[in-house]
């Protein structure tokens, strides 16, 4: 038998048996080559590439914290609100769990903005790495999800008119809209049935479908190798005697220990922020959600949380339609569109951009420009999507148009712009050469 | 009963140290002047804060002793316990003695007895639990301890209100001046203002017209009580939060150091 010939464990002290005993029946030894002590990455990696195994650390803590907070919360309409507070003040440790567990949420989303972003720097989403990014999207998806569907547990008024106002976007969509809403909620308006489901897809069905995307875009990373702030492909040049790659490393013990410190470093900044300022100035806890859910008093201004206020502003800048023929229709269906294609558009990234070069170190002055555009109108259309649109007043040579809106609906265009233009402007640009290795400074 | 008859009879063996205290409320503008431009967003005032830490928690014993008195009765805390309390130095016996008054175990939740569909009728609208009421306040304007503070400084005298009061933070609010005997009545007054740039402007003052029991610095202490132990009651682990937190961040700050000497001796082979 084949599993009789392994070599035995050697290195591991008295584990040495044991671990022999199930690498005979188990593939442990190689699967652990394989995925950490002989993956080979890149030595060059920048502070950017701390955010991949930061976003799975939080991972772990919203897992884990989620689990103890299940243990005290009641998804019930009439105890929801209360039992948050029971575990606020009663639960012991509870205050803890509950801000690991909400700063947790926007650090995952800023952990994954970063990565993504570096994606955008330095092309790791180029062949052969486009797979790699599709489940990142997916991903990406699924932590909107997963953030919506948590979002309404706490059952404040901006959880409550939060999911109402979402859950009526998908009400827009024509012919079916309606009967779609009311499937959502399993109610005609958000009620203690939507926060039972809710809580079902938060708790179980979401992060089931994310874990096995994050073991998928791992095994497809590893398969065919990580990206470098170079964009070079390090497997070009192996070492002709042991076949390894020359600018590569073994995942372990380097990238393991460097990942520790990024670990710890990041972990000041979140404790900083959950000891000392939990609700991040009503950005990571909205105030407003402090007030339990009135299903009969709708609060003057419902902003989402900031993770998802560019898309929100994307939906608010697009006019409603308004026609009277063939038949009357009036519908927030074309913001519904945008904001999802706004996301939906991520996926042919890997396609449009057509640079001969990866990594921004070698593009042109005119991908540089375009990207820094379009990450200014994301931020400012972050922050448009936290306010109403009333916030900058009005233009009075434009027939009083609200200023925030003409702004969000010119930065609507240059997100889309962005993408839609870039086989172009990708092309056109005059890129540098790349280098034959990684560029490495040493230490 | 008097709000500012001091912890005695709240039971703190904790002295006065209301120096700061006084200075802080005397260095405040005692009455408020607000801005008909701003009428939308009042500007509010700074709730003051106790410099020390035992004269913080006199205002909080100050202020759970004003609560249970003069709030508690419409305005439930229906998250609190009575006995978490404790967290303001005092003993159960203490807290069931000055601060319980209905035939409820110490160990009880704040509940009150108010009917919400008769008190709907009364008001308009039910009067809110305040547990966590300072931190539903909370704005870019100001922490809902500031909000409070100034709300409960800015009644005044409105006979077009079926109440007959109306408040410049809260305008057309559900609730009379329950306090008006402590503070005395104020009207609003429009006054025009002469601005630093010569432009005129026209300012809404609220001025007071009949005196209450209380002086106005009195007042405005009583108001900074019930402020500050609001501010508590919305999150009494804050002070343990705060606490931990240094902890935590000092272990931290050791391990950083770990973490960065052990990357930096496997990465010196890297080249």
């Amino acid at each position: 038998m084949a599993a009789a010939e392994k070599q035995p464990v050697t290195g591991a002290w008295i584990l040495n048996g044991p671990l022999t005993w199930i690498d005979q029946r188990f593939p442990l030894v190689s699967l652990w080559k394989e995925h950490v002590s002989e993956y080979y990455a890149p030595k060059n990696f920048n502070f950017w590439y701390y955010f991949g195994s930061l976003a799975m650390f939080v991972l772990v803590i919203q897992i884990v914290s989620g689990i103890f907070l299940t243990m005290n919360y009641k998804p019930d309409a009439a105890q929801a609100f209360s039992s948050v507070e029971y575990i606020m003040r009663d639960v012991p440790g509870g205050w803890l769990i509950r801000y690991i567990h909400s700063t947790g949420a926007s650090a995952f989303f800023i952990c994954i903005y970063l990565h993504m972003f570096r994606a955008l720097l330095y092309g790791s989403h180029r062949k052969p790495r486009e797979l790699i990014w599709i489940f990142g999207v997916l991903i990406y998806l699924c932590l909107m999800a997963e953030a919506f569907f948590g979002y309404l547990l706490p059952w404040g008024q901006m959880s409550y008119w939060g999911a109402q106002v979402i859950v009526n976007l998908f009400g827009s969509v024509p012919f079916i809209g309606e009967d779609l809403a009311v499937w959502i909620r399993g109610d005609s308006v958000v009620s203690d049935a939507t926060l039972n489901r809710f809580f079902a897809f938060h708790v179980i069905a979401v992060p089931l479908v994310l874990l096995g995307l994050v073991v998928a875009h791992i095994m497809a990373l590893h398969e065919v190798g990580s990206n470098n702030p170079d964009g070079v492909e390090i497997k070009k040049h192996k070492d002709p005697k042991t076949g390894l790659p020359l600018d590569g490393i073994p995942f372990h013990p380097y990238y393991t220990v460097k990942d520790t410190l990024g670990v710890v470093v990041f972990l000041i900044v979140f404790c900083v922020i959950m000891f000392f300022m939990p609700e991040f100035g009503g950005y990571f806890l909205e105030y407003n959600n402090f007030i339990p859910a009135d299903p009969l008093t709708t609060p003057p201004h419902i902003a989402p949380v900031w993770y998802f206020t560019p898309y929100y502003s994307i939906l608010r800048a697009v006019p409603p339609v308004s026609i009277s023929w063939p038949f009357s229709w009036h519908s927030q269906f074309p913001g519904v569109l945008a904001m999802g294609l706004a996301v939906i558009i991520l996926f042919f990234l890997p396609w449009l951009d057509r640079s001969p070069v990866k990594s921004i170190r070698y593009k042109g002055a005119l991908y540089k420009s375009w990207l820094a555009v379009f990450i200014v109108a994301f931020f400012v259309l972050g922050y448009l999507g936290t306010v109403p649109t009333n916030a900058w007043g009005q233009f009075g040579w434009l027939d009083n148009a609200e200023r925030a809106t003409v702004v969000a609906r010119i930065l609507t265009v240059i997100y889309f712009l962005f993408f839609l233009l870039m086989p172009w402007y990708s092309r056109r640009d005059k890129c540098k050469p790349e280098p034959d290795r990684v560029t490495w400074g040493g230490h | 009963m008097q709000a500012g008859a001091g912890p005695g009879d709240v039971g703190g063996a904790l002295m006065l140290g209301r120096k700061k205290l006084l200075i802080a409320l005397l260095t405040l503008p005692a009455l408020a002047s607000f801005s008909s431009r701003a009428s939308e967003s009042v500007k509010l005032d700074r709730l003051p804060i106790e410099a020390n830490a035992s004269d913080h928690l006199v205002s909080l014993q100050r202020g759970a002793h004003a609560y249970v008195n003069y709030c508690f009765g419409c305005h439930s805390a229906s998250y609190m316990r009575y006995n978490r309390l404790r967290d303001l130095g005092l003993t159960e016996q203490q807290i069931k003695s000055n601060l319980i008054f209905a035939d409820v175990k110490v160990g009880d939740l704040m509940t009150n007895a108010m009917d919400r569909r008769s008190a709907k009728e009364w008001f308009g609208t039910a009067p809110p639990d305040l547990t966590v009421i300072a931190r539903a306040r909370s704005s870019g304007a100001g922490s809902g301890g500031d909000w409070l503070y100034t709300y409960l400084r800015s009644f005044y005298r409105d006979p077009s209100r079926p109440t007959g009061w109306n408040n410049v933070v809260f305008p057309n609010v559900g609730m009379p001046h329950v306090l008006y005997q402590l503070q005395g009545v104020q009207a609003l007054k429009t006054e025009e203002q002469t601005l630093p740039g010569g432009h005129k402007e026209q300012a809404r003052k609220l001025a007071l017209e009949k005196p209450g029991t209380l002086s106005p610095l009195e007042y405005n202490r009583m108001a900074a009580d019930l402020a500050n132990f609001l501010v508590y009651m919305g999150e009494p682990s804050r002070q343990s939060r705060v606490a931990v937190g240094i902890y935590v961040l000092m272990f931290l700050g050791a391990l950083f150091v770990l973490a960065f000497a052990l990357k930096k001796e496997y990465w010196k082979d890297v080249h």
